[in-house]
Formats: C-alpha cells, structure tokens, sequence
C-alpha cells in the first residue's frame, strides 16, 4: 500500500526520490505522524514534496490511493506500527543496505495489507461503497470521517477531505500565474560574460598581487560580468489575439522588467510576419523585415507569440499580406527566414496543443518550435532556446522554404 | 521531543506544526513558501521563541555568497594593518568573522537560524550550502579551523519563488507553504494582534477583507499583515463597522499597494452600493 502510493506518486510525475522515502519512513519510524492518517498526510507532504505545484497532484493521488482504506484505517495504522518497528532497530545499518530492507518490508506489507482489504471489502461493503464514491469529497462536508481519525489541532477535517478538496489546482505549473512567475521563468535565458565588459576592482587578486609585490599595491582590474543574451520578440496582435491579450502583456512586461537582457526589441505583426513589422500596436511606424534579418546577427534570439490561426491563403500566397498591394513573398516564406537566420528561436502559442495538430499552426510548428504559453510551455522554452537541437531534416526545410520566391 | 504548537502570538496551521516537527526531528532544513504577508519570516523568530532558544537571521540579497553566511575573511583590513603596522598581522584567526550560520555552528547550545529570501541570491547559491547544511560543519581555507556544530541547528528558509531553487537542494529540505489562511484560522490571528478589539469591528472587517480579496483582476492582494493593518487604522479611526463596505473602504491605501488595483477594487464596491441604493 505504501510502496504502491510511492510509485503512484512517479506515476503521476510527482519527483519522489528513494532519498526522500527514505527520510519519510524514518520521519514515521520516529512516530511524528502521532499514529494518525492526517499526520501521515502530513509528514508524507512535507517531506516528499517540495513545491507548491505538485500539492494538487499529491493530494489526488493521496485520495486514490487511500480512498479504499478508510474504513480500515486503525487497522492500517497498527500494521504501519508493526513494520515500523523493524527499521528502528536497522538503524545502525549502512542506509543502502537498510534501504534494500525498507523496501522488502515494504513489499511485504502491501501484499498483507492487500489481502486484508480483500476480505475487508466483503465485509463492509457498505462503508466502502460510500467511500468510493464520487469524485468530490464526501467527507468534506461532514466534517469527519467514520472511522474517527481527525486532524490533530483541533480541525475536524480528514485527510482525505484535505485530499479530495484540492485546495492547490491552483498552484499547478501547466497554469501562468502572474508577470512575476514568467519573469523568473525568462531570467533562465540570461547567460553572463565577460567580454568587452567594463573593467572593476579585484579585490582578491589585487591583495594577492600586492602580497607578492612585497606590500606594494598593485591594482588588478577584471571586466565586469554582465547579460549577454540578446532577445527580439516579435508579438501577433489583433483579431484571433484578443482573448490573449493580457496573457501576452503580461509576458510582455515581465520581459522588459525582470528579464536582464543586454538587449530586448520588441515588434508587432498581425497574423503573420510579413515585409515588414510594426513597432507599435497600432501599426503606425513599420520596420523592414528585410532589414532586422540583415542588421541582427545570428546569436539572437528569437520569441514569436501569436496563435498561429490564421486563413491558409495569409501564410502561402504571395499576396497574403493585407498591408501590402505589391506581391512578395509569402508569410511562410519570411517566417522561414527568420528561422533560418536565427537558430535560437521559438514560438508561443497561448492556444492549448491540442489545436496544433492540423491548419496553419501546423505548418508553422514544423518551421519554429513551438510551446505553450503557460509556465512549463516556457520552461520548456527556455531550455530549448538555451541550447538548440533542430533535426537536420527540420533545418533544411526551413532553409528551402527560406529561399521560397 | 516537545511538538510545535505555535504560540500565543503565532498561530499555525496543523500542516505547518507538522512539518516544523519533522525538520527538527529528522535535522533538515525547513523551506517555508508562500503568499507575501503570511508570516514566513515570522515563523523561524516564533520557533526561537517556542523552543527558548536563540535567533540567528541571514538576510540574504542579491550580492549575497553562500559564504558570507559561514565566515568573512577581512583581507582588506589586514592589508592595511601590514603596510601601517597595526596588531598581529600574521594571525589570520583575528581576520575571520563567522557569518550567522558559522555562528550558530560555533554555539553550544541549539540555535534557530533563518536564511530569509535565499531566492533573492544567484542561482548556485543554494547548491553552495548543500554540503555545509548536510553536515553542519565547514572549513576554514585561510586558517585550516574547522567549525562543526555541537547541535544541529534548525535551519529555517524562506522563499518568494523568484527563482527555482536546485533540485538537490529541495530534497535535502522539508517542504511547506503557507496556505492564505481561511476565515477562522484568520480570525483567530487578528485577534492575537488585536485583543481588545471590539467584535463586530472585526468582524466587519474580515467580512469586507474577503469580499476585497474576492475581487477579479487584483495585482496584488490584500494579506494577513495588511488585514491587521487596516483593522488599527480603522481602530483609530473609530470608524463605524456595519458602514465599512458602504463607505467605499476607508483607508483602502493600506490593503491595496497598486494604483489599478485601487481603481478595480472601487469600481467594483461602488456598482455594489449603487444597486443596493437603488433596491
């Protein structure tokens, strides 16, 4: 049972360590659960988990796993006794080999605790009927559960009415919370240097160099270390944008206030990248594409935000771009083009991946990697925009439609 | 082993008594998360204060080194002290200076010490203190002194999730946020703040406080330490209770800290009066 919530924890994507077990069943060889369920939820929370984010998982998998015991819960409790009593006296035993040990109790255990339920199951059927059911709690609302296990501290909810509550779905990384999460998210861009820095005192170095120069001063400047990434974004605004526009602000913000870059330039388009993007929202004051592709060297990186949904005819035909009478190339084509001079760039969709499977998002994830607009769509980001792995195959692509009339 | 029960001036949820109970039992470091104004920090100073033990704090910036926390090496003063002859340059014992942590080694008896904001320094700050914390001891490079501690110490950590902190660092912690509190756990920290003050004052505000914080769209909002705030400003004030939310929030400056928070706050309390005149 306890192994069993152990691997359900993985299973979920909760990064529980054999370390942090271990530390568990010493926390409750140590008995600070106070023999209760709620303290073993407790002590299980605090030690296994170590991020708000995954509050929510645990808690679900908490209630999965428990859910069937409840009615036997004094029960389990003196079967965790029982097993507990062995580790104690393993104590002086090398963690490894106690580990292996821990883990055949373990085993042990679950297979008797199985068995138990089995037969419990038959017995009250009833009692565990009721407390299957239902995905929200029935325990929250009474206050308490049967089997008369409570908080300690004077609250009156169960664990798994804790549990079954969900109290942290908010706290879930595939949700943006606010400016300052994506801010701390972009700062893992940053990489610093030293080049062509300004130069600062040594302190360390200089009272070596002094020391050596028999107490004469001898001054040693070093160059300062500063950012050294330099990010263009290039943001669609508009039309099918709307919904998002907050979201993107918020992205927005975050990157000129928290995110430390040697240099930032921020430009907007609509639908898609054409002959020429806009420095303002309004689209009042154009900037060449052409010439941000020529300007820019390569070791910039590119972020496009936008959701990609546009009308097939604006990405491929040459007179997509509602802005332009003359014919050029198509949105594709410029879009190709800024992937192909700058290797480290991506795209953020605010739209689920769900939606990317078909259309023009579709064809644009196939020329910019594309990720999410929420925190772990930008972690991902930022990992890939740090060191970039495109497939050979992909790079081609992208250089062919580049060269697109 | 007494268990954590808060006391009479800091009031903890169970789940958080717990998890102080198993740091100090299992001697790891507590990381304590949280909304800002949940009393993060306040709750190391109330361990000291339950266990009658010391406090060593370490506020940490953006400068901030992981060894600044164990020692400081002054070469500067010995550079000068060489070259005008002052004291005994050759002993370098005389030019360390143990930083909080260090200190709480060094000590006899138990100590709680406090890492306030370690998301505030460089990213591998965290990884620098990895060994230091796993064995409580460190070395001295300049002197070859060890310092070990005699007692484990209980290590408190507060983060404002600015950064993500290393992996290796969050196993070696137990792991605990501060959940906002709800209204009668809330309830039961005002009036630690306010003992004297009249009910349907406090009630009255924690109604309005609610109704605030249940507003879409804040920034920032209101928490436990702009609550107790608020509540001594309208003591003051004498303002009476059951106009609170008709008056439009008076002293809504020392709830909300962001102007269009202000403006989201009034917009929406001002529709609420309009149609309750109105019916």
């Amino acid at each position: 049972m306890f192994l069993e919530f152990f691997y359900n924890l993985r299973a979920r994507g909760v990064p529980v360590t054999t370390h942090t077990w271990l530390a568990l069943v010493d926390a409750l060889a140590r008995g600070l659960h106070n023999n209760t369920l709620d303290g073993f939820y407790q002590v299980a929370r605090c030690i296994l988990i170590q991020s708000e984010a995954h509050y929510d998982d645990f808690d679900r998998v908490f209630a999965e796993t428990f859910r069937g015991v409840q009615a036997d819960a004094r029960n389990l409790l003196s079967q965790l006794e029982e097993w507990l009593r062995d580790p104690k006296s393993l104590e002086h035993l090398d963690p490894e080999l106690r580990a292996q040990l821990a883990a055949m109790d373990l085993e042990q255990l679950r297979r008797e605790l199985l068995e138990r339920l089995e037969q419990q199951k038959e017995r009250h059927d009833g009692g565990n009927r009721w407390v299957g059911t239902g995905g929200t709690s029935p325990f929250g609302t009474g206050g308490m559960n049967p089997a008369g296990i409570r908080v300690g501290g004077g609250g009156s909810r169960s664990a798994l009415a804790v549990a079954d509550a969900r109290r942290f779905r908010e706290f879930r990384r595939d949700l943006v919370l606010d400016t300052r999460q994506i801010a701390a998210a972009l700062r893992r861009l940053r990489r610093l240097t030293r080049d062509d820095g300004k130069l600062i005192l040594d302190l360390g170095e200089t009272i070596d160099a002094t020391a050596r120069n028999c107490g004469d001063i001898e001054v040693v400047m070093n160059p300062e270390r500063h950012a050294d990434v330099r990010l263009l974004l290039l943001l669609d605004v508009g039309g099918s944008m709307d919904p998002h526009a907050e979201l993107v602000s918020r992205l927005f913000s975050a990157a000129h206030q928290g995110g430390g870059f040697k240099e930032l330039r921020s430009y907007y388009f609509h639908n898609c990248v054409y002959q020429r993007v806009f420095a303002d929202a309004a689209f009042t004051k154009p900037v060449s594409t052409a010439e941000l592709l020529k300007t820019l060297d390569s070791k910039w990186t590119v972020v496009l935000v936008g959701d990609a949904y546009m009308h097939p005819g604006e990405l491929t035909m040459s007179s997509g771009d509602w802005w332009e009478s003359a014919r050029g190339p198509s949105g594709l084509t410029w879009l190709a083009r800024l992937a192909d001079r700058f290797p480290r760039s991506a795209w953020l969709n605010p739209e689920p991946p769900s939606l990317w499977r078909s259309g023009t998002i579709a064809e644009i994830a196939r020329v910019f990697p594309m990720f999410q607009l929420t925190l772990a769509g930008l972690d991902d980001m930022v990992r890939h925009l740090r060191r970039p792995a495109l497939s050979s195959e992909r790079r081609n692509r992208v250089a062919t439609l580049a060269r697109g009339r | 082993m007494q268990s954590f029960t808060g006391t009479s001036e800091y009031i903890v949820s169970p789940e958080l008594a717990r998890a102080v109970d198993v740091a100090v039992a299992l001697g790891r470091p507590l990381l304590v998360k949280g909304e800002p104004g949940t009393g993060k920090t306040l709750l190391a100073r109330d361990i000291a204060r339950f266990f009658n033990t010391p406090l060593e704090r370490w506020h940490v910036k953006s400068t901030t080194k992981a060894v600044d926390g164990l020692y400081q090496y002054d070469a500067v003063r010995r550079l000068h002290d060489s070259r005008f002859g002052d004291g005994e340059v050759r002993d370098i014992g005389r030019y360390i200076t143990l930083g909080p942590l260090g200190r709480a080694f060094a000590r006899d008896e138990r100590l709680v010490v406090l890492i306030d904001e370690i998301d505030k320094a460089d990213l591998e700050f965290p990884n620098d203190l990895l060994h230091e914390l796993d064995t409580m001891s460190f070395t001295i490079p300049e002197t070859g002194a060890t310092v070990s501690a005699r007692q484990r110490p209980i290590v408190i950590i507060t983060s404002n999730n600015e950064k993500e902190l290393p992996d290796a660092f969050l196993r070696r912690c137990v792991f605990h946020w501060i959940d906002f509190p709800d209204r009668a756990l809330m309830t039961r920290i005002v009036r630690v703040h306010h003992p004297d003050a009249e009910e349907r004052l406090l009630v009255g505000a924690l109604e309005a406080f609610y109704a605030l914080r249940s507003v879409d769209g804040l920034r920032k909002p209101p928490s436990t330490s702009e609550l107790i705030d608020w509540i001594s400003a309208l003591r003051h004030s004498g303002m009476d209770p059951a106009k609170l939310l008709g008056a439009g929030l008076p002293f809504i400056g020392t709830l909300l800290k962001k102007e269009q928070d202000i403006d989201t706050a009034q917009r929406r309390f001002n529709a609420t009066t309009a149609r309750a005149g109105r019916s």
